[in-house]
């Protein structure tokens, strides 16, 4: 007798397994947060790496070199947990919602069958080269290796989005009955991969991408400046770093607003429980929202919530510009998304937003004083601040995905019908456990990574960790192995 | 709207399903043939306890494994792209082996990538646990989906499919890694891929006697057929003949014999699938197949990209080619 089969024999503990719909999405929604944490970091990384082996190879100056070799590493390690973490949510597709598979196949197969040919292999075959090739290739070949390294990640995510942005808003094809199936039939390729959504979601990701690696160079950078002011490679790149952000984090808010508005043409049940905007009419913009009651938590109505609110500014931002717009509220759907998750997500990213815009300012307010690496403070707060940026990276996504409820191609396929009508609950949520327990511990490895890395830097600058510097503590959020 | 460019009802060529049928199979055959010989490099790592030797085979394959490990991608979306059905069938339906066997990649991909970040005995230890592991159940698992897809349920086929993809990495490993190490170790390699070669041909010829003898899956008419047994006579004669070569230390010829093993196996594959492409339910090519106008757009947009990826691997191999010195290529 297999497992499967033992277990289910077992009643109770078969009461104990979620049902294969929720353990799917779960499963799903678990892995893609874990993988675009590194497929994120490659997208991020491409103009550091590009940018440092460039000008190492050009200047021969120590300090590209000494960036160029850790930053390559560190794209690296982000580059296998990127292709580990991503190999299994391709083939979740089949697994675990082989209905969508089927049914958007025609639409879906060839952007990803695009992105593994266009850019996957090369992202893969010349991260060798850059790797292992610097005595073998010519000074140009390894320059233009970078380049393609970088070219291949940014290509990637525009395969993808396309993807993910037909799911949001779907055009350029027709359903028709295939093998006994209602399955979406391509028509238009150029509307199907160009859909209405794509440019707002490949902008405003690639965009994020880089706020959250610059954010984590600048936090790397600040803490061995912090150790040894005068390492000169690491207050280049702590200057790299904030000019970034200075240019990408308030783009990102102008860039987000208008995108907001989008979201309400094309998805206003999206849009409203961005807001929990129940009553179709007037919305309020709700700047800070505490729940009064456990329950409201978990169900924000506006009523009952403690709300500092600008009246009518939903309207005005929903609108572009009418204080007195209609917006439509939650109540005219049957089915809603989870509002909560989808709610207080919203207010994490957008307050992550401004937070990175005020980082940002400051920094180039001391550059200008030219005292960037002189501000104690400052670095503190880029050390703190490192991981936010993936903070709201997920949480955008999570506005993006959850949102889209209980829709999974938005208006044509629910994630219900979605779902494999094979898979039992006992393998959903074993799989969903064995998945948690094995990425927990490849992201746990991946902080190990770069923290071994950043000793190694420390030292090979004469510093340990444990002396010397201003600062005595470990890394903050990395707990300290020996 | 449409795209007056492609034709919108009809394939640009008659054929084009069979067409694709046998991209996706070359995708495979690629992964097979290119990952397999990483996977023998892992398991005839077990058999090392120097660390210097351990170090070799590390550096033999570290430039290029990243990049032979996406054919599993190329492959597993290219049969999204342009066989939807059969992708959702067979991974849906073998839910376990499929997760299974990714999770087993993840173990192979990260034990060599995780060994160098960390110098210290116990974490070295682990590490090659992991890659070792991986090594055995990816292709181990990978095997057994495909024995799944060709025979559906039946027990033996299923795990001799396994086994056998096995012991061809092995084969392509040992070969791989002699052709790439100094005499010494090579002619130790040597005795395992001649083994494996042995135990790997003993295994197809049981295996496709079991399916005539059981006609599992319904498949003991395509064995019969004269195609299958002159691909089975042809990989029994490279078999030997790889086998020869090795003993008289001609490793390069023994690597192209040896390479020539997996890309027959996938042969064999195509052979026992066609015209179906899900035995299990009968289903073929043509009813599998998306509708004329997707396909015509995957194959303008996505042919010629492949013949850009197979320039990319000649360049990686040629700029890693020759043999390992020291402890690596240098980076």
């Amino acid at each position: 007798m297999d497992p499967i089969t033992l277990l289910s024999a077992v009643d109770p503990v078969l009461a104990t397994f979620l049902p294969p719909e929720l353990a799917s999405r779960m499963q799903f929604g678990w892995t893609i947060s874990v993988h675009i944490i590194f497929a994120s970091l490659s997208i991020g990384l491409a103009p550091f790496i590009i940018y440092f082996t460039w000008k190492d190879v050009r200047t021969n100056e120590q300090r590209y070199a000494r960036l160029r070799s850790f930053w390559v590493k560190v794209f690296a390690a982000g580059f296998v947990m990127g292709t580990v973490t991503g190999i299994p949510m391709s083939f979740q597709f089949g697994t675990n919602f082989p209905q969508f598979a089927e049914v958007a196949g025609e639409l879906i197969g060839g952007p990803l069958a695009f992105e593994a040919k266009m850019a996957f292999f090369l992202e893969a075959v010349f991260l060798g080269v850059l790797l292992y090739g610097r005595d073998r290739v010519k000074d140009r070949t390894y320059i233009i290796s970078s380049v393609l390294v970088g070219f291949g990640a940014w290509l990637s995510g525009f395969w993808i989005l396309i993807v993910n942005a037909w799911m949001q808003t779907p055009r350029g094809y027709e359903m028709v009955t295939r093998n006994g199936m209602e399955i979406a039939k391509l028509t238009d390729p150029f509307a199907a991969f160009f859909t209405p959504r794509m440019p707002w979601m490949y902008v405003h990701m690639m965009n994020a991408s880089v706020i959250s690696v610059a954010l984590l160079v600048a936090g790397v950078s600040a803490y061995i400046v912090w150790k040894k002011p005068d390492a000169e490679a690491w207050n280049t790149a702590l200057k790299l770093a904030v000019v970034l952000l200075i240019v990408s984090a308030p783009f990102q808010a102008v860039h987000g607003d208008a995108y907001g508005r989008h979201v309400e043409d094309t998805q206003p049940q999206k849009f409203a429980a961005m807001e929990a905007h129940y009553e179709t009419g007037q919305a309020d913009l709700h700047l800070l929202a505490f729940p009064k009651s456990p329950e409201a938590l978990t169900d924000p109505r506006a009523e009952n919530l403690v709300t500092v609110s600008l009246p009518a500014v939903g309207s005005f931002l929903a609108s572009g510009g009418d204080f007195d717009a209609e917006v439509i509220g939650l109540n005219e759907y049957e089915e809603n998304p989870p509002v909560a998750l989808v709610f207080w997500s919203f207010r994490f990213m957008v307050g992550l937003g401004f937070l990175f815009i005020g980082l940002a300012l400051w920094g180039g307010f001391l550059m200008y004083r030219g005292r960037l690496a002189d501000s104690t403070r400052y670095l503190q707060a880029m050390i703190a601040a490192s991981p936010f940026g993936y903070a709201a990276l997920l949480t955008g996504w999570y506005v993006t995905e959850i949102g889209r409820q209980p829709w999974v191609i938005q208006g044509e396929l629910k994630t219900s019908e979605a779902v494999s009508s094979t898979l039992t609950g006992a393998e959903a949520t074993l799989t969903l456990g064995g998945f948690v327990v094995l990425y927990v511990g490849l992201m746990l490895t991946a902080l190990y990574i770069l923290k071994w890395l950043v000793r190694e830097e420390l030292r090979s600058l004469g510093i340990r960790e444990s002396s010397g510097g201003r600062w005595h503590g470990p890394i903050p959020w990395v707990s300290s192995d020996d | 709207m449409t795209d007056p460019l492609l034709p919108v009802d009809a394939y640009l060529v008659e054929s084009l399903p069979e067409i694709w049928f046998g991209a996706v199979l070359f995708a495979l055959g690629m992964y097979v043939v290119l990952d397999g010989f990483d996977f023998g490099i892992g398991m005839l790592y077990a058999t090392r306890t120097d660390e210097r030797e351990r170090e070799t085979f590390l550096a033999a394959f570290g430039p290029v494994w990243d990049a032979n490990e996406v054919w599993v991608v190329a492959f597993g979306t290219m049969l999204l792209a342009a066989f939807p059905r059969v992708y959702s069938r067979l991974l849906a339906d073998n839910y376990l082996l499929a997760l299974g066997f990714v999770v087993a990649l993840v173990f192979r991909g990260l034990g060599p990538e995780l060994r160098e970040q960390r110098d210290d005995e116990r974490w070295k230890r682990y590490t090659d646990y992991a890659f070792i592991g991986g090594s055995v159940f990816t292709p181990l698992l990978l095997g057994m989906l495909a024995g799944r897809w060709l025979f559906g349920g039946a027990t033996l086929p299923v795990a001799l499919t396994g086994v056998g993809l096995v012991a061809v990495s092995i084969v392509t490993g040992a070969a791989f890694l002699a052709a790439k190490t100094e005499p010494g170790l090579a002619s130790e390699l040597r005795a395992y891929g001649i083994g494996a070669t042995l135990a790997y041909l003993g295994g197809v010829v049981v295996l496709l006697g079991t399916v005539v003898v059981t006609d599992a899956g319904g498949a003991a008419d395509a064995v019969l057929s004269l195609p299958v047994a002159a691909v089975v006579a042809l990989s029994v004669a490279v078999g030997l003949g790889g086998s020869v070569l090795a003993r008289r230390d001609r490793y390069q010829a023994w690597l192209a014999s040896a390479l020539a093993l997996p890309t027959l196996l996938t042969i064999l594959v195509a052979i026992l699938l066609y015209p179906t492409i899900y035995p299990p339910t009968g289903l073929l090519v043509r009813e599998a197949v998306v509708s004329p106008l997707a396909l015509n757009l995957v194959t303008v947009l996505g042919f010629p990209v492949l013949l850009l990826v197979l320039w990319y691997f000649k360049f990686l191999y040629g700029v890693f080619s020759g043999p390992i010195e020291g402890e690596g290529y240098g980076g």
